[in-house]
């Protein structure tokens, strides 16, 4: 059953003109204010910083392949750790699925034509596309090796490197975030199609809801921190110089204050494309909607309250951290959740093993490696001695990429059909989705290891007892690299030459499969009204024999 | 502010308003130059955060306006209270301050 | 900002009523179409969703602004001694004086929004100059302020002049009022550049029907500007006074 009703004289069928080749020309590119092109600029520009990021990954994997600090210098290897953090996580995991599958999805999702603030939203691809040019910038003219936590005094009195360049592309990209986070929630509220309740609203939704409601609430807070920073390297004021009374320790507490809600930007949304994936390959409604829609809000509320667990060891008093502590191990409850959730919605369902799916159940297996290995960090006598560890790296490793980036992967396969009008040829999907697995908890696994055995963060020279697991990670690490890059390959062949898709190849529930693929600018050329719940899949049957019967 | 209020605001009302942020101004420069020890604060904050209320509730109109935006206003404010109340933890209850 | 859509009918009379209602009728389904932009439905959606980005705006600036008020409180608590000992160095007749400018132009401007809500575009504009007046007003005095600090070197940075603070913390102090009074000082500056564009709109627009939900967000970005400096004023100028 239909989710929507057709007015008279409405057409379902595949329309010629479609957002892709409404217009052609740059201009038309460049001026839109059409959601979806704009998550398809979004899309180019974040692989853009993906390749940057994962090349510094490459160059930091080589030279940890031997204990001797060889192939570069300690200097060279500083820059490359910071722009590897800096790259992925303010111009990668932070826009990629908000911006990317969020734009284009949620209008369309909600039976919108668009965003609320649709100019707001070419801007925010503007702002960070120039805080990008600005980090490129300060790529060129010689990086910078204060890590991507900027910690002071060192960036703001002693680093010799570009900090002020990195910091103003840093402060103009949170603008960008800033924006689409404002526009999303105004989307939710107010351009819902009729009959779409809040409870009827995907769970994709509800995250990304979430999620920007953290980035409207906590991103301002380290644009004021960077942009302190950045005055102090230049005028030279001394908010975080100890010579003049200034504190190191109040810059960390302003700085995670953003930093740690902003690992939840980073993984929610992708917790939303994983409901999504989950339901569909399934054939089953998501178990606990309302469960897993709290549970995003609580996320969303309980980071603000955690972020001292990066302070444990750092000079924040006892009394302090133990109450960051609990707090922390109270955020591990709404993200056990859903994870619960997911698990039960599989239970009873036709499980389909399509490539999507296959992230889908990365992510599980994956996040949850990551989400329990959290729970010794945040154990504060433990954190002691895992704190500036390989541990630290392992678990937000498994949960950025085995988690947040294995669901964009996942997201971008189900919906590319979607986007681009062509299928991805299905064999490379699941042999990618399984080699990025391999290549992953090979290059990640024995990190853990490690950690625990003292192997300290950020050092390009360590002692030979443990080469043996660097050797085994910088190995995973090429497996995992040629899986993104078969995946990229792939993809872009697929624009060419996949196979045309149908309005809705996954049989999935949702508005956004009830338009076209790729859609028409307007995404709908009828007017949506809701009146099923989210996920109505069809219950299997039970046994066809007494079905039979019943109908009889 | 939702399109129900489209009746303006009497001249009246935003004048005495006005008055009265001019009047608290004063109270609040002349209670600083008192001796109330801890109080000073306590007092010239209190003052502050009346000032701002009429100015939010009144001159921006937030009485009348949108739930949403009133949600949204308050939540602000209680996040960044987490912010100070959190951090200040830390600093006070630290043994050599 | 949405641009005001200029009304297709030709020297529309406005409406004086005696009853306080708009001129603008936000209810017509179809009317003033013109007005709303395609991803909306009707003007009503379009009015709300901007009210409501506009305070989720203002909430962001307040985030922005708050890391700065954190840093303060953190150090005022570190540095009691010190920070008594370096207000000293500024100048609280000016300061006031300051505030009550400020106070005015949120005044003057909730009268102009209000203007702007009963279609009367000449005291809107009045208003809107008097906004303006007291908005440049405040960045001469600012100006004058920074130019005295200048002189008696209490600008932080090589040149600051220490032996005039005995109590450790007082470059300190001085950083952060400069920076804070130094960002909330470009906050008014863009707020100039905001109400000049809405005197030449409202100008250009005289006799068309307006949206007047250009004005009203430019209101609340305003009074948000008065009210980081209701808080600035006593906690930069006025501790320990007595």
């Amino acid at each position: 059953m239909s989710q929507v009703a057709d007015y008279p004289g409405s057409v379902h069928a595949a329309e010629k003109t479609n957002y892709l080749n409404a217009e052609h020309s740059i201009k038309s590119w460049l001026l839109t204010v059409d959601h979806k092109r704009i998550a398809i600029l979004y899309l180019i520009s974040i692989t853009v910083f993906f390749i940057i990021g994962g090349s510094m990954a490459a160059l930091i994997r080589a030279e940890l392949l031997t204990p001797a600090g060889d192939l570069i210098s300690s200097d060279a290897y500083n820059k490359a750790f910071t722009i590897h953090g800096v790259t992925l996580i303010f111009f990668f995991l932070v826009p990629s699925i908000p911006a990317v599958l969020g734009n284009f999805l949620i209008p369309m999702m909600i039976g919108a034509r668009d965003v609320a603030f649709t100019r707001l939203n070419l801007v925010s691809w503007y702002l960070f596309t120039i805080g990008g040019i600005f980090t490129i910038c300060c790529l060129v003219v010689g990086g910078v090796d204060t890590g991507w936590t900027f910690y002071t005094p060192y960036s703001s009195s002693f680093s010799n490197t570009s900090v002020v360049l990195a910091v103003t592309g840093v402060f103009i990209a949170g603008f960008s975030s800033i924006a689409t986070g404002l526009n999303f929630i105004v989307t939710v509220h107010k351009m819902r199609a009729p009959g779409m309740t809040w409870f009827k609203l995907p769970l994709f939704i509800w995250s990304n809801y979430a999620t920007a409601c953290i980035m409207v609430l906590g991103t301002p807070v380290l644009a004021i921190t960077l942009f302190l920073v950045g005055v102090e390297r230049v005028g030279r004021i001394g908010i975080f110089d100890p010579a003049l009374g200034g504190d190191p320790i109040l810059f960390q507490h302003l700085f995670w204050f953003y930093s740690h809600p902003a690992v939840y930007i980073m993984i929610l949304p992708s917790m939303g494309v994983i409901s999504e994936l989950m339901a569909c390959f399934s054939r089953n409604r998501v178990f606990g909607y309302d469960f897993v829609a709290y549970s995003s809000l609580a996320l969303a509320g309980l980071s603000f309250v955690v972020w001292g667990h990066h302070l444990f060891t750092s000079g924040q008093s006892v009394y302090a951290g133990m109450a960051f502590s609990a707090l922390s191990f109270l955020v591990a409850i709404p993200s056990a959740v859903k994870v619960f959730n997911w698990t039960a919605t599989m239970y009873k369902g036709t499980v389909v093993l399509d490539s999507p799916m296959l992230y889908s159940l990365g992510f599980l297996g994956l996040f949850t490696i990551g989400g329990l290995t959290g729970l010794f960090l945040a154990s504060l006598a433990v954190d002691v001695h895992l704190q500036d560890t390989y541990f630290v790296i392992a678990h937000f490793h498994y949960i950025m990429v085995g988690g947040a980036i294995m669901g964009f992967l996942g997201g971008l396969h189900f919906w590319w059909p979607k986007m681009t009008g062509r299928m991805y040829p299905e064999t490379f999907g699941k042999l990618s989705a399984l080699t990025i697995f391999i290549g992953f908890n090979l290059t990640f696994m024995p990190q853990f290891i490690m950690g625990y055995l003292g192997m300290p963060r950020r050092y390009h020279a360590y002692v030979p007892e443990f080469q043996v697991y660097h050797v085994l990670s910088s190995a995973g690490a090429s497996v995992l690299i040629a899986g993104y890059a078969f995946t990229i390959a792939y993809l872009l062949w697929s624009l060419r030459y996949g196979e045309k898709a149908s309005a809705n190849p996954w049989a999935a529930k949702g508005l956004e499969w009830e338009t076209p693929s790729p859609p028409p600018t307007e995404n709908f050329n009828y007017k949506p009204v809701v009146h099923e719940e989210a996920y109505a899949y069809e219950p299997p049957v039970e046994d066809p024999e007494e079905e039979a019967h019943e109908l009889a | 502010m939702s399109a129900e209020q489209h009746s303006a605001v009497p001249i009246r009302i935003y004048f005495n308003v006005f008055l009265t942020l001019l009047v608290l101004l004063v109270i609040t420069v002349w209670v600083a130059y008192m001796d109330l020890g801890f109080l000073n604060t306590v007092v010239a904050m209190a003052i502050a955060v009346v000032k701002a209320l009429l100015v939010i509730l009144y001159f921006m109109d937030m009485r009348r306006g949108a739930h949403l935006a009133q949600i949204w206003a308050g939540g602000g404010v209680i996040f960044l209270l987490t912010l100070f109340c959190l951090s200040l933890g830390d600093y006070l209850s630290r043994l050599v301050f | 900002m949405p641009t005001n859509r200029r009304s297709k009918t030709p020297r529309r009379k406005r409406m004086s009523s005696p009853s306080d209602t708009i001129a603008v009728d936000a209810h017509g389904h179809g009317e003033h179409d013109e007005l709303v932009s395609h991803q909306f439905e009707d003007l009503n959606q379009q009015t709300e969703a901007y009210s409501v980005g506009m305070w989720i705006f203002l909430v962001t600036e307040l985030m922005f602004f708050g890391g700065l008020f954190a840093a303060y409180v953190i150090y005022r608590g570190k540095y009691h001694e010190g920070f008594i000992e370096a207000h000293h160095h500024l100048n609280v007749p000016l300061g006031g004086l300051n505030t009550a400018v400020l106070l005015t132009s949120s005044f003057s401007m909730a009268l102009a929004v209000r203007s702007s809500m009963l279609g009367k575009w000449k005291s809107q504009i009045a208003y809107l100059y008097v906004t303006l007046i007291c908005a440049l007003g405040f960045l001469v005095i600012k100006a004058i302020e920074y130019t005295d600090k200048y002189h008696h070197h209490l600008i932080p940075g090589p040149n600051f002049n220490t032996e005039a603070f005995k109590d450790k913390g007082g470059e300190l102090f001085m950083s952060l009022y400069f920076a804070m009074t130094g960002l909330h000082g470009i906050h008014v500056l863009v707020g100039v550049i905001v109400i000049s564009v809405l005197i030449v709109r409202t100008w250009i627009n005289r006799n068309r029907t307006m949206d007047y939900m250009p004005i009203e967000m430019s209101g609340l970005y305003w009074h948000f500007v008065d009210l980081i400096w209701i808080f600035l004023y006593p906690l930069l100028y006025l501790i320990g006074r007595a």
